[in-house]
């Protein structure tokens, strides 16, 4: 290692000034990233990450500031360059990608005129090589039709293509380090999928070094080559992706794979462990360890004292941990088997929906739509869902952006009503009924959850009223002390303090805020409750919690639940039955087992393999799709997923809609290719038992 | 904030305390509290009016005293007396309490119809929104000088017409603002959690929307009562205000106008007290919104 690492930061810290006087975001966080080389770091929100991603472009904003530390590119000291410098350095040396591309592109300028920019100014390359160059670099990050590109505005293309321009001006400038700031976060799992690949070749193929920062640890282990696991300003964890994923030895790191469902576990037998409390605010940490407070293995005495060493793990090259009981800690040993959960008996049948239908309808206004007589278009949000729910049963929508699963659950709560079909909650036909024409037990009998906890509270108003309200809407608890109580005991049910009761939204947490938003669905003691992706907004370990909350309640009250989500690992983790949709069309549907494992229909498949797994012992077979998702204003006419299908049979596909096959009573799958063909295919999933526990 | 349950519930925080605590964060704004302090002089004067040592505002004795000099009793003329023989200090302070009085009754006409109207334009949408949105245009499309000219002139000057023409003109831009806030607001999911419930859309955009866009509102308040004591005095200054021998600051520009350059104090001490109490407002309502834009 003759050559300088590309970036080198030594023992960096930095504090950001505020009201509150300095916080320090970031402590003692050293790192050396090589040419070709991936580096993650992963962590949760507020751990710092970012805060050191803006370090290493050495834009700290008006109130940061570097306190320690250096940071070196190339080998030379950045904080010694000047201002001239630094702008170079950023514009061709360093590039940084972040998680809304549309933010990073200007909307009034043709991709051609932004990427061809980059080689005429920093190069002074002629109009033709420059327009050569960009050209390339789109085929590079492999965009279909770079030419068609070159000449479009920003919002003609998709998140996933405007990703990958921004991705092809890092290396238009041939920058020596990209730094991608959850680079696919907004992004659809299988939009998501092309983009980890394209960032996993970059490196191969321009030696590029990266330095990627995600939430996900699924994302890092199929990206990177090295990972940092930071936690509350620190580097609590740090190893190759091997000695991470196979043997993670800080209680932290070893903590949040406990809170992450993988596609071998199920609800039942292995509930998730989520990590109790919530990271402390940074003016609030406690002394010694940070993560003392929550660790299981927390001494007095030893681990609130000092500052705690990072130190190497069992004499391993470059495994570091920052704890003083490393070598104490037997993770698989102290591991307290969590107690399984008996599997809840299904009752009768609570929701039956028959070829449920919603169009939406679109004016066009103007004279020459209105002469050809196509001043009404349809959007078909919902094209014949057929499927049941049944008592206690938790029954999972998946699917991406534009397939219709919120307007299913808008016609199912009654803010939209359906265009044809059936949809009945215990014998009553609600499909056509707005919310306020139902009667009361119907509409108490359907709560739902949303995903957005900055939203689902009325800030203006405090908690306990706003769960309070439902429950004087919807009981026959009329007297305000006995209102009280009851919401009282809801919190309990929670698990959040009574005095929570007075609090303001503005006062919680995002998880905290959730689980009053449960504590509201459950209220009126619903016989369904929907819940919109009511932890995809959280942290991995606070997201865990509150899953755990839900199938609790759920256990308790035998309520059916319809978790609508775009995260299969969760769905496979805590539900019965599965629906997969795709642009408004029920793909496949059956029992969790039946849609995990093959026959699939061709677009489960994808989105299955689409799925970042982090845990090492499951082996995925890669099937990328091309293309992007069809609008919905404009779907295919035959088969909507034929456009992007890997298996695509033939004319059929383009012209003709797919048939609905039942494979085995309940597994149904919508496909032109027959049962047994599907059948052939082999599961996404290989689940290997670890060779031997490799510890030491 | 820990996870775990505690089972004690602490009692309920005071709202007079929470109050008082907003309020304190305007001193984050040092342009902000100078704002608030002229506001609060020119409100304590109005309100402490009858009980201060002035001569009686409407009583005449000698004409045209310069400021400081002796009165008929023996006492001062702080600032002079005018054309009448009228003390022009008492004069200031009592139209203090007439201008406060006026516009504060003005501006809760104005913005009761403005929010009502926008809360429904917004909430409701469709036609609602049309109907509302066209006759907020069309009053609108006049320039505010002629509206109300053409409402006193219908009506009559008073001080309750006064209050009728303010409400045509700022209820409009009230309405717009409102109405713009809600469009935003009604799409949070406590929106959709409260019609989930199947609350009433009156429920939802009293209860549940509207105290979501007081933030706004309260700057806004701030500005327009400004506007609102400007136009008062306007009018009066034109003859078309409320009706005189009460004193009221823009009835006495007007008079002072026409005693020309040798009475300068009499026209100087009402229109320093308007420019004050206005460059107040707007103070405090840059401050408000400086701090609502931190954090």
């Amino acid at each position: 290692m003759a050559e300088p690492p590309v970036l080198e930061a030594r023992n960096l810290s930095i504090s950001y000034y505020t009201r509150a006087g300095e916080i320090p975001a970031v402590i003692d966080f050293s790192v050396e990233v090589h040419a070709g080389e991936t580096i993650g770091i992963v962590g949760e929100s507020g751990c710092g990450k970012s805060t050191v991603a803006m370090a290493i472009m050495q834009h700290m904003g008006t109130n940061g500031a570097i306190v320690g530390g250096q940071v070196l590119y190339k080998g030379r000291d950045m904080a010694e360059m000047s201002q001239e410098e630094l702008r170079k350095t950023r514009g061709s040396e360093i590039a940084m990608i972040y998680q809304e591309p549309f933010a990073s592109l200007n909307p009034s300028l043709k991709i051609r005129q932004q990427l061809m920019e980059i080689p005429l100014t920093h190069e002074g390359a002629s109009e033709s090589e420059a327009r050569d160059r960009a050209l390339q670099i789109l085929r590079d990050v492999q965009l279909p039709d770079p030419e068609r590109v070159m000449e479009a505005f920003p919002h003609q293309l998709s998140g996933g293509q405007q990703q990958r321009v921004v991705i092809a001006m890092g290396l238009l400038a041939n920058a020596s380090l990209l730094v991608l700031d959850e680079p696919t976060t907004a992004l659809d799992v299988t939009v998501e999928a092309g983009i980890i690949k394209l960032i996993g070749d970059i490196s191969r193929r321009f030696g590029t070094a990266q330095i990627y920062i995600s939430h996900n640890l699924g994302l890092i282990r199929e990206t990177c080559d090295r990972v940092f696991v930071m936690y509350s300003g620190e580097v609590v964890e740090e190893g190759s992706i091997d000695q991470l994923f196979r043997n993670p030895r800080h209680p932290y790191t070893h903590g949040l794979f406990g809170c992450i469902a993988s596609p071998s576990m199920d609800k039942n037998a292995t509930p998730l462990k989520p990590i109790r409390g919530q990271l402390p605010l940074p003016h609030e940490r406690p002394p010694g360890c940070n993560f003392g407070p929550r660790c299981d293995f927390f001494k007095a005495g030893r681990c609130d004292q000092d500052t705690i060493p990072h130190r190497r793990v069992d004499e391993q090259r470059g495994h570091y941990a920052r704890c003083v009981r490393i070598e104490e800690i037997k993770h698989d040993q102290a591991e307290s088997k969590p107690e399984q959960k008996d599997p809840l008996t299904l009752g009768e049948v609570v929701l039956k929906i028959d070829r449920m239908q919603k169009y939406y309808p679109v004016y066009n206004n103007s004279i020459p739509a209105i002469l050809r007589g196509e001043r009404v278009r349809h959007v078909k949000a919902n094209e014949s869902l057929t499927f049941n729910a049944r008592r206690a049963e938790t029954v999972a929508i998946v699917g991406e952006s534009g397939c219709g699963k919120s307007t299913f659950a808008k016609v199912l709560m009654g803010l939209e009503t359906a265009t044809g079909g059936s949809i009945k909650l215990e014998d009553t036909e609600i499909a056509y009924q707005p919310v306020r024409k139902r009667p009361p037990d119907r509409i108490s009998a359907l709560q739902m959850v949303f995903q957005n906890p900055f939203d689902t509270l009325n800030p203006s108003h405090r908690v306990g009223p706003q769960i309070g309200r439902v429950i004087q809407r919807f009981t026959n608890a009329r007297s305000q002390d006995r209102i009280r109580d009851k919401v009282f005991e809801l919190l309990d049910i929670v698990k959040l303090p009574r005095d929570f009761y007075y609090r303001r939204p503005r006062q919680l947490s995002g998880g905290q805020k959730q689980r009053v938003g449960i504590a509201r669905a459950f209220a009126g003691n619903p016989a369904m409750v929907v819940a919109d992706e009511p932890v995809s907004a959280l942290d991995v370990s606070v997201a865990a919690a509150v899953t755990e909350l839900l199938m609790d309640i759920q256990r308790e009250h035998h309520t059916t639940l319809l978790f609508i989500s775009h995260d299969l690992s969760t769905v496979r983790y805590l539900s019965d039955s599965v629906v997969v949709m795709y642009l408004g069309w029920i793909m496949e549907r059956g029992t969790t087992d039946e849609v995990f494992s093959p026959p699939y229909n061709p677009y489960t498949e994808a989105l299955l393999s689409a799925v970042p797994i982090a845990d090492p012992n499951i082996q995925k077979r890669e099937i990328l799709l091309e293309g992007n998702l069809p609008s919905v204003m404009a779907p295919p006419k035959g088969c909507p997923f034929s456009t992007r299908c890997p298996h695509r049979i033939g004319e059929i596909c383009d012209n003709e809609p797919p048939p609905e096959r039942e494979v085995s009573p309940g597994h149904t799958i919508t496909c032109h290719i027959p049962i047994e063909e599907l059948k052939r295919a082999k599961p996404v999933f290989e689940y290997h038992e670890p060779a031997s526990e490799s510890v030491g | 904030m820990s996870d775990n349950p505690t089972a004690t519930a602490s009692a309920r925080p005071s709202r007079i305390m929470g109050f008082l605590r907003s309020i304190a964060l305007l001193r984050e704004s040092w342009f902000g509290m100078i704002g608030a302090a002229i506001v609060l002089f020119w409100v304590l004067m109005a309100i402490l009016a009858p009980l201060l040592p002035l001569y009686d505002p409407l009583d005449a004795s000698v004409r045209l005293v310069p400021p400081g000099g002796e009165a008929f009793d023996g006492g001062t003329h702080w600032l002079g007396t005018d054309n009448r023989g009228r003390d022009v200090l008492s004069r200031v302070i009592w139209g203090s309490q007439r201008v406060m009085v006026w516009a504060m009754l003005a501006i809760l006409c104005a913005y009761a119809v403005g929010i009502t109207m926008g809360v429904l334009a917004g909430y409701l949408g469709g036609l609602v929104d049309d109907v509302v949105s066209f006759f907020a245009n069309i009053l609108l499309s006049f320039p505010v000088l002629v509206l109300y000219v053409l409402i006193i002139a219908f009506l009559g000057a008073s001080g309750v017409n006064i209050v009728i023409a303010v409400t045509f003109t700022t209820a409009p831009i009230v309405m717009r603002i409102v109405r713009g806030l809600i469009m935003d607001l009604r799409t949070r999911d406590y929106v959709a959690a409260a019609q989930t419930r199947g609350e009433s859309s009156l429920y939802i955009m009293f209860v549940e929307l509207l105290p979501n866009a007081r933030g706004p509102l309260i700057v806004d308040v701030c500005l327009r009562f400004g506007y609102t004591v400007v136009a008062i005095a306007t009018l009066s200054f034109l003859g078309l205000g409320l009706p005189p021998p009460e004193p009221d600051w823009g009835m006495m520009i007007n008079e002072a106008v026409e005693l020309g350059a040798h009475a300068g104090h009499v026209m100087l001490a009402p229109a320093a007290a308007l420019s004050s109490l206005i460059l107040g407002f707007n103070m405090m309502a840059d401050g408000l919104r400086e701090i609502s834009l931190r954090d």
